[in-house]
């Protein structure tokens, strides 16, 4: 079981860190944002008496890193049903849960990595976290919410056949959960129903995570967000190990 | 001798498609099976349930004495397999691939390296343990591909359509390396292809399922024998009719396009 896992990890952990132009590609968007947001919309923002947006936004932007990767990671799953590796894993004597584990971990694993690429960038084009020594448990933050999407990927992705329903997730699903999640706005004076669009985002609480570990900044507040997004991840696991217990080709 | 596959009345339903219609078979240890039919007649489906891919809607299955509903993994474990589609890591290399594959089935690390040294050798890719599979051809990554099948000992090896693709040349390979492997290992080998001439040269016994049903089975001399043909070609086109069949898979169509202009 254990030696399942760990071989599923090495796995993705391999196979990334050999994909140079996927790591380099990843980082377009996020900078994109920042640029884009941070600088354009910085001075409204400021004028608006809401302080630096910039700093406001990163935490925003690394989570953004993380759930395009994980999900991505996750939903490499169509292809490898077809005419991948995925058929290889599934008739070998090993339990499914364990195949489903390690890549989800693998999926977190590579994840935060490429979020913690990001937030370098950050640092470098001059965002300054209020505390240098919170940015471990930020990093731990990261891996909760990677893992989270990466198994949320993984799931999805077994009940969806071609390209068509690929495009249809990441429309509906994951575009919405990026921008429904605080990521870019205060959640301060927003109207009810986006209130409760946020609430039902586990995006949020992740960004809200990293929020209060990097610039002191708390919605839902550091135990909310935690044990939200453990009890969302600890769902996901069981469903998506169960879903792939089932699966067949 | 005990059969080391035994199917009977094996039915599988998607919806209110019968894709396989209860169909009856065994397979003597050592013995050579061509399992031949039009697209779509069933083969594929047959296949992924004899390897626990699929579970039947009816009926029953004994891989080496094992049922897959019940004990998967000692299934498992019982029979290699080579897909119709390669299903190798391409980001991976020849070793790593073979490695990882040891490392699932749970081959212990002595065994596994020797074994994989030797699987390689007799696959002719020893020279090439350290490339990464994308660079190779699909020759090579079919070899590639039932070196790892054959890598945890397996009873039975199937190969759906092993050399489909592949030029005469390498086809001949393929089957010298069966031919070779059957003789160092006993080995039972069940595939599927549409090249006739090779069902009939290579083959001890085939059957011929068609609409989802097994409609001939036997050597192919005695298949030839019962139609009054030639040659197993003409025999299967007498018995499966000269219609062309369409395989209802036009998502699978989309996904091999897109994967192809995506170039991975």
């Amino acid at each position: 079981m254990l030696r399942t896992i760990w071989v599923m990890w090495l796995r993705e952990v391999k196979k990334f860190s050999r994909s140079r132009s996927r790591i380099v590609g990843a980082l377009g968007q996020p900078l994109l944002f920042l640029l884009a947001l941070g600088y354009g919309l910085g001075s409204v923002f400021r004028a608006a008496g809401q302080g630096n947006y910039l700093q406001f936004l990163v935490p925003g932007i690394v989570g953004m890193s993380i759930i395009f990767t994980s999900i991505f990671n996750g939903m490499q799953i169509i292809w490898d049903r077809q005419f991948g590796f995925l058929k290889e894993t599934l008739v070998a004597p090993v339990p499914r849960i364990a195949i489903m584990l390690g890549r989800t971990l693998g999926g977190a694993t590579v994840a935060t990595v490429q979020g913690c690429i990001v937030f370098a960038l950050t640092l470098a084009l001059g965002f300054h976290p209020y505390c240098w020594t919170f940015i471990v448990p930020a990093i731990l933050m990261m891996f909760l919410m990677a893992s989270l999407f990466s198994a949320f990927g993984l799931t999805v992705a077994t009940f969806v056949r071609d390209m068509q329903g690929f495009q249809l997730v990441m429309n509906f699903l994951v575009m919405p959960m990026f921008f429904l999640s605080g990521a870019l706005f205060p959640l301060t004076n927003i109207p009810p129903l986006l209130r409760v669009l946020v609430t039902v985002d586990p995006l949020s609480y992740g960004v809200d995570g990293m929020r209060t570990l990097l610039i002191d900044t708390s919605h839902f507040g550091l135990a909310v967000d935690v044990t939200i997004l453990i009890a969302i991840t600890t769902l996901l696991l069981a469903i998506g190990s169960f879903v792939f217990s089932r699966l067949q080709v | 001798m005990a059969d080391i596959i035994e199917v009977k009345e094996l039915t599988k339903r998607f919806g209110n498609f019968q894709a396989v219609k209860g169909i009856s078979f065994s397979l003597a240890q050592g013995a050579t099976f061509g399992f031949l039919g039009p697209n779509g007649a069933g083969k594929s489906t047959t296949i992924k349930m004899l390897t626990t891919l699929l579970r039947p809607t009816s009926g029953t299955i004994l891989i080496d004495g094992h049922d897959p509903a019940s004990e998967p993994d000692a299934v498992r474990r019982a029979f290699g397999i080579v897909f119709q589609d390669p299903s190798l890591d391409e980001d991976l290399t020849t070793w790593e691939n073979m490695e990882l594959h040891g490392l699932l089935y749970g081959v212990p690390r002595g065994t596994r390296r020797a074994r994989i040294d030797e699987l390689l050798d007799f696959v002719e890719l020893d020279d090439r343990r350290n490339s990464y599979v994308r660079e190779f051809s699909g020759g090579m990554k079919r070899r590639l591909e039932i070196a790892r099948g054959l890598l945890h000992d397996p009873k039975i090896i199937f190969l759906d359509e092993p050399t489909l693709g592949l030029d005469p040349q390498t086809r001949n390979h393929m089957w010298a390396y069966l031919g070779r492997l059957k003789a160092r290992e006993g080995i039972t080998v069940f595939f599927t292809t549409h090249y006739m001439d090779e069902a009939d040269r290579h083959a001890d016994t085939v059957a011929i399922i068609d609409h989802g049903c097994i409609i001939a089975s036997g050597t192919g001399g005695e298949l030839k024998r019962q139609t009054r043909k030639d040659t197993l070609e003409d025999a299967f086109l007498l018995l499966t009719g000269r219609d062309i069949r369409d395989e209802g898979a036009s998502g699978l169509e989309h996904l091999r396009m897109m994967r192809r202009a995506r170039g991975r």
